[in-house]
């Protein structure tokens, strides 16, 4: 059992230890939810420091390297006629991707402690859930990929279908659905590599060996980038998110958005990009105007939502567009702002939803026009959220900006495949949203903690208790430290993006 | 190819056809009685165009066995059995609905 | 560098260093325990902050002459790395205006915290207030310090960001929730253009730095106004619609400096940005962080002097806003909103005193940084009058003071002496200031715009003593200003030390060192026909004003009020330009663009989604109904079936 292995298994186990336990005792369960989760984090601090002395030697190297360089590989073979293997590795994106996981899932469970209705169950699932998660990003198994990923959507349906709220099983199902849509889409470009590859493998590593017949190449890779697309809130495939938002109970909500959502950048660039670089060149500027439109469209959709729970999915949509933008732009710059952008949405939107949810445990209601001067009552909810805010419309000093730049560099300076002019008209428009973005958030913010308090039930409310500080005060550490030393994340990630690149270029 | 089998000297080909139909009358009861005694009584015929079959083929492509005899005293045991379980079913279903009309046995569908 | 540094220049990190972790002390550690302790602590860290600015100043003035006024970066470090030849390096540059820039705004940041330890004094929320007050005075140290582009930016939006902070410091109040949004969304919006103006200036700087060779980096101040990266820059010519790439660039650039400095058109956040409190008005909005995109555009100014057209923009825009914000003032009744356009005003003076100026006639560059620096100390303290005056009133219309030379005379003098200095009389600093860009814009042949900024002195020494007549002569108009008395001492310190600063900052040689271009730069002495006639337009505009505002009633102010009719009304809503962005962003782009887009989501591209769903649930129930439960028609269709795939493999083969 490798280190890699642990990080998968220790949720899974946790999950177990919860399965065990007599459902009476919830606190119990928290407590256990919580230290797992706690060392979860712990050990992912080793791993990166593991992963830091394996391949700190090697990052020059890496510059000029054509193929991803996988770390602490773990290798068994598990269906061998058919070329399946448990193969896990890890590089920088992995890396950067099980960080933000286990962050997010650590404060999670801490804004999940009032939690109270099947607590067991609720804890158990989401615990799998997330087992699924570090299985995904740790896999370099197309097949094993596969899989941990249905691990992650089902307890998804459940979660939300007996946790949520609202339209819960309508929006449970319309999430399932349409993440089973694109996972569809991925196993038919996921068993056109295994066959026209020729090697019988599902192995990531070998299929990079493959160069891929254009003809190929041209409808495989926007089956797969769509696939991927789907769960990254491509245009127009990305109702089931606001939906499905909006009716997830709050570590869902984080998780699915936080994490899950960055899936689809994260495949789409390891994926789609690498393995399909001729495809790539085609569909590059097509998918790159679907995600301008991503962008904008999701900030002005933002900005009339009443409900803050959909008005966080809008600009969820709007800021994960910047994932995909990066990843279309393809060079150097627009894919590090893509992983930069999936870390810091990650953690941003974690925060909202979990403000959301805490705000909601006070008020009981997530209307915008309903609420109002809540910053006078709790200040520290109030912040936080702000901190968020000013994140997500590009404030440096916050992880937002480090990712936006990246992205908008990115675009403007285009790739010699496709036309430059339309390269950066698009870049120029998807820059709208920085505006865009300040409306929005200014408004939603202004309307709910600013001004008089308007409800005087309002002034009996509490301001965060313990644990929540703990998890928005990791959350916005977190933000600050990406916005304030952004070379920690790029150091981390710059070397694992180059071959990405350097394959399109040969 | 009937005049063709008229004035061919009686061979396999004769059993064949009439084993054939022998199942086709067989299969049309099957899917068109309404009674199930007669639904029975189809599968009674389908079965014994099989038994047929056995015998035919045994006669003519390896006389020298028993195989084909052996297999069809199997079948008409177990067409015997079918009848004994299909009668006593359809004796309780006509217990507890005044019908044995197979149209009418559809209520798992709802 | 050949020269040995002296102490504050070998360790210019802690002109950045020592407000920063003042910020995150006494915002993380000392505010939750004590609001006071947070208060003193980050008024000390500022004055450290002023001492060591001063520091900095003298070793660089004791070295310049050496030198000759060279630009160098003492201490720089890789902060962010795009790509190679794209790297960021936070750091601190040093030349004459980052020098000058780091004196004035430590000056009066130290000088606005300490006042504002007694204005701020028993508010809830006074350890927020300081800070935010740090974190702008660290935002706005690294943006006069940048080496490049980009961290021009990052501090440009922190300065945005802690503005918006103050504006809004009274949270509950609608009005100031507004302003602050309000603020920061168009000023957003201007830094949308300084965005697409780094993205082009990077894009074609990485293109040259890569033909120049060696390690520079393309967003570095040093290496875009390099004479043959300029030149480069300059030959790539035409971008979109004809016009050079530069030149769009620097236009781009210039909507930026324009937002933050508040030209017309994106002036409108300004006046409303008064709803912060009134020391912050003086520091944020008065003397420092509206003049960064003036100070934008001396940074670049290389670069805009290779490309003329982007100056003209600046000089025309510059010259329209001071001349529009000036009769604006006139009309205005809030004692802050007054010297809120006066401040545009006189931000445009410094604009078009940039656009004036040109590799031939440089003197519109020094002028406009020696207006900067002397409007800072009389705009300070004009603020902080108005404060002083404010906390004794509790009201900001001037028609409810009256009467209050007698009873706040620190107030009352320090006012005069700061109305004088903006109205240009000599000795005061706004006078030599002035003098130079007036001569600055008449020696270039700029004509029009001489003239523009000749009526713009008259009209700023006549609203500027309508306020002071209004709010110091005549008798007490309300109970308010009839109870009113002095300030504290600690906020009459401020008072004094600006005062004497708005005296004598005009003999200061600002000329010796802040100059452009070699050889060009002689020191401009005082012309006398100039000098004459701006003194004139200040003495007639303080004479009119006399002759309306100095009984102390508001009669002949009405009367003439009706006489204008029509134009009046038209100037005291501010020409409409509100009403106008309000139309814009509220029924156009809220219910044009935005409210479409939510509702075609929902039913279009959504409604999509659940057609499929539908689409999938008739099929199903269309195939549900072929599920008869008959065995004997499932019978019928397998042997339908069968029969069928006989035939077409038949038919196959």
């Amino acid at each position: 059992m490798g280190l890699l292995s642990w990080l998968i298994l220790l949720p899974f186990l946790t999950a177990l230890a919860i399965v065990f336990t007599p459902g009476t005792r919830k606190s119990l369960i928290k407590w256990i939810a919580l230290a797992g989760t706690g060392t979860h984090l712990l050990l992912t601090a080793f791993t990166t420091w593991r992963y830091w002395t394996l391949a700190a030697p090697d990052m020059a190297e890496m510059r000029t390297a054509r193929v991803m360089k996988l770390y602490l590989v773990e290798r068994l073979p598990w269906f061998d006629s058919l070329g399946i293997q448990y193969f896990l590795g890890i590089d920088g994106i992995s890396m950067a991707m099980v960080i933000l996981t286990s962050i997010i899932i650590f404060t999670g469970v801490l804004a999940s402690w009032k939690v109270e209705e099947r607590a067991k169950e609720f804890f158990a699932l989401l615990l799998l859930l997330v087992t699924g998660v570090f299985g995904v990003f740790l896999s370099f198994d197309l097949f094993l990929f596969l899989m941990f990923y249905e691990v992650a959507v089902l307890p998804m349906y459940l979660l939300i279908g007996v946790w949520g709220t609202g339209p819960k099983e309508y929006s449970a199902m319309k999430l399932t659905l349409m993440l089973l849509l694109g996972s569809a889409l991925l196993i038919v470009g996921f068993l056109g590599l295994y066959s026209v590859s020729g090697l019988q493998t599902f192995d990531l590593t070998r299929l990079a060996e493959v160069s891929f017949p254009a003809g190929f190449q041209k409808w495989a890779f926007p089956a797969i980038f769509i696939g991927f697309g789907v769960l990254g809130a491509l245009y127009p495939f990305h109702t089931w998110s606001p939906d499905g938002h909006a009716s997830a109970p709050t570590a869902v909500s984080m998780l699915h958005a936080g994490v899950l959502m960055k899936l689809g950048g994260y495949g789409a660039l390891r994926v789609a990009v690498y393995l399909l670089p001729e495809g790539a060149k085609d569909w590059g500027l097509f998918f790159m105007a679907l995600t301008t439109i991503n962008i904008l469209y999701g900030a002005f959709g933002a900005i009339t939502q009443k409900d803050l729970k959909y008005f966080t999915a809008y600009s969820s949509v709007s800021h994960c567009g910047f994932v995909l933008f990066g990843v279309a732009a393809l060079n150097l710059m627009g894919m590090k702002g893509a992983v930069l952008q999936m870390f810091s949405h990650g953690v941003m939107t974690g925060l909202f939803f979990a403000l959301i949810g805490m705000v909601y445990g006070r008020t009981h209601t997530r209307m915008i026009p309903e609420m109002g001067g809540l910053g006078k009552v709790m200040p520290w909810l109030a912040v936080c959220f702000y901190v968020g805010g000013l994140a997500s419309l590009g404030l440096p000093g916050l992880s937002g900006f480090v990712a936006e730049s990246h992205v908008f560099l990115g675009g403007f300076f285009g790739n010699p495949w496709g036309s430059m002019v339309a390269m950066r008209t698009l870049t120029v428009v998807a820059t709208l949203s920085v505006v865009v973005t300040a409306v929005y958030v200014l408004r939603g913010l202004g309307r709910v903690f600013m001004g008089p308090v308007t409800d005087p039930h309002f002034h009996e409310l509490k301001d965060a208790t313990l644990t929540e500080r703990i998890s928005t005060g990791v959350l916005v550490a977190t933000l600050a430290a990406v916005g304030l030393m952004p070379w920690l994340l790029i150091d981390l990630i710059e070397a694992s993006i180059m071959p990405i690149v350097n394959r399109l270029h040969s | 190819m009937i005049e063709q089998l008229a004035t061919m000297a009686p061979g396999p080909l004769h059993w064949l056809v009439l084993t054939a139909l022998l199942f086709a009358i067989g299969t049309y009861g099957i899917l068109t009685r309404r009674n199930a005694v007669g639904v029975l009584m189809a599968v009674e015929l389908a079965l014994n165009s099989g038994a047929l079959n056995f015998v035919v083929f045994n006669r003519y492509v390896a006389p020298a066995g028993v195989d084909g005899q052996i297999m069809s005293i199997f079948v008409i045991a177990v067409a015997a059995a079918e009848v004994v379980v299909g009668m006593a079913i359809f004796v309780v279903l006509f217990r507890h609905r005044q019908t044995v009309d197979v149209t009418r046995m559809n209520r798992i569908r709802d | 560098m050949e020269y040995e540094l002296g102490f504050a220049l070998r360790n210019a990190w802690l002109i950045l260093a020592i407000p920063f972790l003042s910020f995150l002390l006494v915002g993380l550690l000392v505010r939750p325990l004590s609001e006071k302790a947070a208060g003193i602590i980050a008024t000390l860290a500022v004055f450290a902050s002023a001492a060591f600015a001063y520091a900095m100043a003298a070793e660089f003035l004791t070295l310049g002459a050496a030198t000759g006024w060279k630009t160098f970066v003492p201490w720089s470090f890789e902060w962010l790395r795009f790509q190679e030849r794209m790297a960021v390096h936070i750091g601190v540059l040093v030349d004459p205006i980052s020098i000058l820039l780091l004196v004035v705004v430590t000056t009066v940041s130290s000088l606005v915290h300490l006042y504002s330890l007694g204005y701020m004094h028993g508010e809830a929320g006074f350890g927020r207030y300081f800070t935010f007050l740090n974190l702008f005075t660290f935002s706005m140290l690294g943006l006069v310090t940048a080496p490049n582009l980009l961290q021009m930016f990052v501090c440009w939006e922190l300065v945005g960001a802690s503005s918006f902070c103050l504006i809004g410091f009274y949270f509950d109040r609608p009005s100031a929730v507004a302003a602050s949004k309000k603020a920061f969304i168009v000023t957003r919006f201007a830094d949308l253009g300084f965005l697409l103006g780094i993205l082009i200036l990077g894009y074609f700087g990485y293109q040259v730095a890569g033909e120049v060779g060696g390690t520079r980096q393309a967003f570095d101040f040093l290496f875009l106004t390099d004479p043959v990266v300029m030149g480069k820059l300059n030959a790539i010519g035409a971008g979109i619609l004809g016009i050079p790439v530069l030149t769009l660039a620097l236009c781009l650039v210039y909507m930026g400096g324009a937002g933050k400095s508040a030209m017309f058109p994106l002036h409108v956040w300004l006046p409303d940005a008064m709803e912060g409190p009134t020391p912050v008005s003086a520091l944020i909005h008065a003397a420092t962080m509206v003049v960064a995109g003036v100070y934008l555009v001396a940074r670049l100014f290389p670069l805009f002097a290779t490309s003329g057209d982007a100056l003209l923009v600046v000089g025309y825009i510059g010259a329209f806003t001071a001349l529009f914000a000036a009769v604006i003032a006139c009309t205005q009744d809030d004692i802050k909103r007054v010297l809120a356009y006066s401040t545009l005003s006189q931000l445009g003076y410094m604009m078009f005193a940039l656009g004036v100026a040109s590799v031939e006639h440089p003197l519109g560059y020094t002028a406009s940084m020696f207006h900067l620096f002397t409007h800072a100390f009389f705009k300070a303290l004009l603020f902080l009058g108005a404060g002083s005056v404010i906390h004794a009133v509790h009201s900001n219309e001037i028609w409810r003071m009256g009467g209050l030379r007698r009873k706040m005379p620190v107030t009352h003098l320090t006012f005069a002496i700061a109305t004088l200095a903006i109205a240009g009389i000599w000795p005061f600093a706004g006078f030599f200031s002035k003098d130079e860009v007036l001569a600055a814009a008449l020696g270039s042949g700029h004509y029009g715009i001489f003239g523009i900024g000749l009526l713009v002195a008259g009209i700023t020494a006549f609203y500027m003593s309508r306020i002071y007549f209004a709010a110091f002569w005549g008798g007490a108009r309300t109970e308010g200003a009839s109870h009113a008395h002095e300030s504290p001492v600690i906020m009459l310190i401020p008072l004094v030390v600006l005062a004497v600063l708005s005296v004598v900052a005009g003999f200061f040689p600002i000329g010796e060192f802040v100059r452009f271009g070699a050889g060009h730069g002689a020191p401009h002495g005082i012309n006398p026909a100039i000098a004459a006639a701006g003194t004139f337009a200040g003495v007639l505009g303080i004479g009119l004003a006399w002759a309306i505002y100095g009984s102390g009633g508001t009669a002949r102010a009405e009367a003439l009020a009706r006489a204008f009719g029509g134009a009046y009304t038209v100037v005291r809503r501010k020409f409409y330009v509100d009403e106008l962005y309000l139309f814009v962003t509220h029924k156009i782009i809220v219910r044009f663009v935005a409210a479409p887009i939510a509702w075609f989501d929902r039913a279009i591209v959504d409604g999509g989604v659940n057609l499929s769903a539908k689409g999938g649930r008739l099929f199903g129930f269309a195939l549900g109904s072929l599920q008869t439960g008959q065995v004997q028609a499932y019978g019928s269709w397998f042997a339908g079936g069968a029969v069928l795939l006989v035939l077409v493999l038949w038919g196959l083969q």
